[in-house]
C-alpha cells in the first residue's frame, strides 16, 4: 500500500466538478452488499435472488428521480460509458437499418461525447458541432436549423463542467420531440444541482455518473426511452435486459441510487449553499485580482437557472494555470485549470476556446467548484491566499 | 502530488532561486513564445573574468519550469561559459530529482535559454573586441 496519506494533504476541496467524495449514508448502505450480499443477482438461490432484490431496489429508486420506468434505466460504468452508448447506440442503430446518419451536437460538449463523434465521423456518420454564445448557450433555433432528414440524434449536455453553463435543454427537446429525433443529454454534471426528470426535459437518453453527486466511482445510469432505436455495445451475458452484459456490480449500484435519492432530496439547500459561496468567491475574486475575468453566464442571483451553482471559472492574466494549481496544492487546497500544459505549447481548453476567451487568457484559467462541505471560512482563506500566489506567479514572470 | 513532482522540484517552484531581471547581463536568452500564452524561459548571465558571476530568469510556464529555470541558473553559477552552454536538459532534471515525462520541455526549454545567453554573450563580447 502507500505510505503517503490518502488526502494528498488536501484541506480545502475546491474540485468537485471532478469527483465528490462518497458520502458515509452512502457507503453504509452499499457495505452489506460486500459482505453478506455478495450473491450473483442472476443466480437462482436465495444469496442471488438477495441482490437481485437490492438490484430491482435500486433501479427503482433511479427511476422514481428520472420519473421514468425502471426497464428504462442501463446501469453503466460511469459517464464515458454511457454517453459513448448513447451516441454509438441510435447512430450504430440507424446506420445498420441503412441510409444516411447524421449527428448534431455542440463544441462545448465533454470528450467523452466529442471524441464518440469523432469516431463515429470516421465511421462514416455525418457530425454537425454547433458553436455557443460567448456565455457558452446553444441557440435552440440554431439546433432546429441544423436539423436534417437523416438526422437521427441531438447531443446537448445538460451543463457544462467547465463553465457551469446550464442549457435551454426544455426548449431543445420540445424541438427534437416535434421532429421526431431522439435527444440525448449529458448530465453527467448536472445531477444533484438540477432536476432530471426526463419527461420534463424532453430527452431520449440520459446520462449520470455516481461520483459527481458523493457516489461511488465506476458506476453509472444511462436513461433509454422505450423504444428508442439503440444497437446495444456490450456481448455477453442477459443483464441488464440483454442490453449490456456483465455481471452487475450490485454494491456500486445501491450506492449510486442511494447517492442520486439524497442528492435529489437536498437539491434546494445545496444549491442554496454552494450559490452564496460561489458568489462570495466571484465577486472576491474579481475585486482582489486585477485583470480578472469569468468565464461563462454571470451569477443570477437565487433563482440563477443559467449557471451551476457551484461553478466558478476566472481567466486570470497573467499566469499560467497548471502553476496556479500547484501554488494552491502547496496551500493544501484543491484546484483545476482550463490549460492542460502536457507538451510545453498548452492545450487550451476546447470550451473557453468554443466560447471566445482568447488562448493568452485560457492559459490563466482557474476552475473552482464547491461542494457541501465547503464553508464560508474557506472561501474566505482561499481569497486571502490567491491575491498573492497571482502577484507572485506574475513577477516571476515579468 | 508527491507522485507527479519531486521535492525539489517543489521546493525549486515555491521558492525560485535568482529570479527576476539583471539589469548588468552581458548575456541574454529567451526560450520558447509567450504568444498565444505558450511557456518562455529568459536567463540572463553576467560574465566576469571568464565565469559567470550571476545567473538570474524570468519564467512563464508551469511548475515545472520554473523550477527548471531556477536549478539552471544554479547549475551555471561560476562556471566558464563553453560549460553552461553544454548544460544539458538531462543534467537539470537529475538535479530536480526527476521530471514526469510529460515535462520534458521544461530542462529542455531551460537548456536552450541557458545556450541562448552564452551565444549572446559571445556575440556581445565579439562585438566589444572587434
Amino acid at each position: 500500500m502507500t505510505s503517503t496519506p490518502l488526502d494528498g494533504g488536501t484541506r480545502i476541496y475546491l474540485d468537485h466538478a471532478a469527483t465528490t467524495p462518497v458520502d458515509p449514508a452512502v457507503l453504509d448502505a452499499m457495505l452489506p452488499h460486500w459482505t453478506a450480499g455478495w450473491g450473483n443477482p442472476s443466480s437462482l438461490y436465495g444469496a442471488g435472488r438477495a441482490a437481485r432484490a437490492a438490484l430491482d431496489e435500486a433501479r427503482a429508486t433511479v427511476a422514481g428521480v428520472l420519473g421514468c420506468a425502471p426497464n428504462e434505466i442501463v446501469f453503466t460504468s460511469g459517464g464515458t460509458e454511457g454517453d459513448n452508448l448513447a451516441l454509438r447506440g441510435p447512430l450504430e442503430a440507424a446506420r445498420a437499418r441503412g441510409g444516411g446518419a447524421h449527428l448534431i451536437t455542440t463544441r462545448i460538449e465533454h470528450h467523452a461525447v466529442l471524441h464518440a463523434a469523432e469516431y463515429l465521423e470516421h465511421d462514416g456518420v455525418a457530425v454537425t458541432c454547433l458553436p455557443v454564445d460567448p456565455e457558452g448557450f446553444v441557440d435552440p433555433a440554431a439546433v432546429e436549423a441544423a436539423i436534417r432528414p437523416d438526422t437521427r440524434l441531438i447531443s446537448v449536455g445538460y451543463a457544462n463542467n467547465e463553465i457551469g453553463t446550464i442549457q435551454p435543454l426544455a426548449r431543445i427537446g420540445a424541438i427534437a420531440r416535434a421532429r421526431g429525433i431522439p435527444l440525448h443529454t449529458d448530465a453527467v454534471q448536472a445531477a444533484g444541482s438540477l432536476p432530471l426528470d426526463v419527461d420534463a426535459l424532453g430527452v431520449d437518453l440520459l446520462t449520470i455518473a455516481a461520483h459527481k453527486f458523493y457516489g461511488p466511482k465506476g458506476i453509472g445510469a444511462l436513461y433509454v426511452r422505450a423504444g428508442a432505436p439503440m444497437r446495444y455495445q456490450q456481448r455477453g451475458g442477459p443483464q441488464e435486459g440483454d442490453r449490456r452484459a456483465g455481471t452487475e456490480n450490485v454494491a456500486a449500484i445501491v450506492g449510486l441510487a442511494t447517492a442520486l435519492a439524497r442528492a435529489d432530496r437536498d437539491r434546494a439547500a445545496h444549491n442554496a449553499h454552494c450559490r452564496a459561496l460561489r458568489d462570495h468567491l466571484i465577486a472576491g475574486l474579481l475585486a482582489a485580482i486585477p485583470d480578472t475575468r469569468l468565464n461563462g453566464p454571470p451569477p443570477g442571483g437565487p433563482d440563477d437557472d443559467r449557471r451551476l451553482a457551484n461553478n466558478v471559472n476566472v481567466a486570470i492574466a497573467g499566469v499560467e494555470g497548471e502553476s496556479l494549481v500547484i501554488a494552491l496544492d502547496l496551500e493544501g487546497i484543491a484546484a483545476s485549470s482550463g490549460s492542460a500544459c502536457t507538451t510545453g505549447a498548452t492545450e487550451p481548453s476546447h470550451v473557453l476556446r468554443a466560447i471566445g476567451v482568447p488562448d493568452d487568457a485560457i492559459v490563466g484559467s482557474l476552475r473552482l467548484t464547491l461542494g457541501r462541505d465547503n464553508t464560508p471560512a474557506q472561501i474566505t482563506e482561499v481569497l486571502a491566499l490567491l491575491p498573492a500566489i497571482v502577484a507572485r506567479l506574475r513577477d516571476s514572470a515579468w | 502530488m508527491d507522485a507527479v513532482y519531486s521535492a525539489a522540484v517543489l521546493d525549486h517552484y515555491a521558492r525560485p532561486r535568482n529570479l527576476g531581471r539583471l539589469p548588468e547581463a552581458n548575456g541574454r536568452g529567451v526560450a520558447g513564445d509567450l504568444r498565444g500564452g505558450d511557456t518562455q524561459v529568459e536567463i540572463a548571465i553576467r560574465v566576469e573574468a571568464g565565469r559567470i558571476a550571476a545567473a538570474r530568469h524570468r519564467t512563464f510556464g508551469c511548475s515545472a519550469t520554473i523550477a527548471a529555470a531556477s536549478v539552471a541558473t544554479e547549475l551555471i553559477a561560476g562556471r566558464a561559459p563553453a560549460e553552461a552552454a553544454a548544460l544539458t536538459a538531462e543534467a537539470i532534471t537529475a538535479a530536480l530529482g526527476g521530471l514526469p515525462p510529460e515535462r520534458r520541455y521544461a530542462p529542455a526549454l531551460a537548456a536552450d535559454a541557458v545556450r541562448r545567453a552564452v551565444a549572446d554573450y559571445r556575440t556581445r563580447s565579439a562585438g566589444e573586441e572587434g
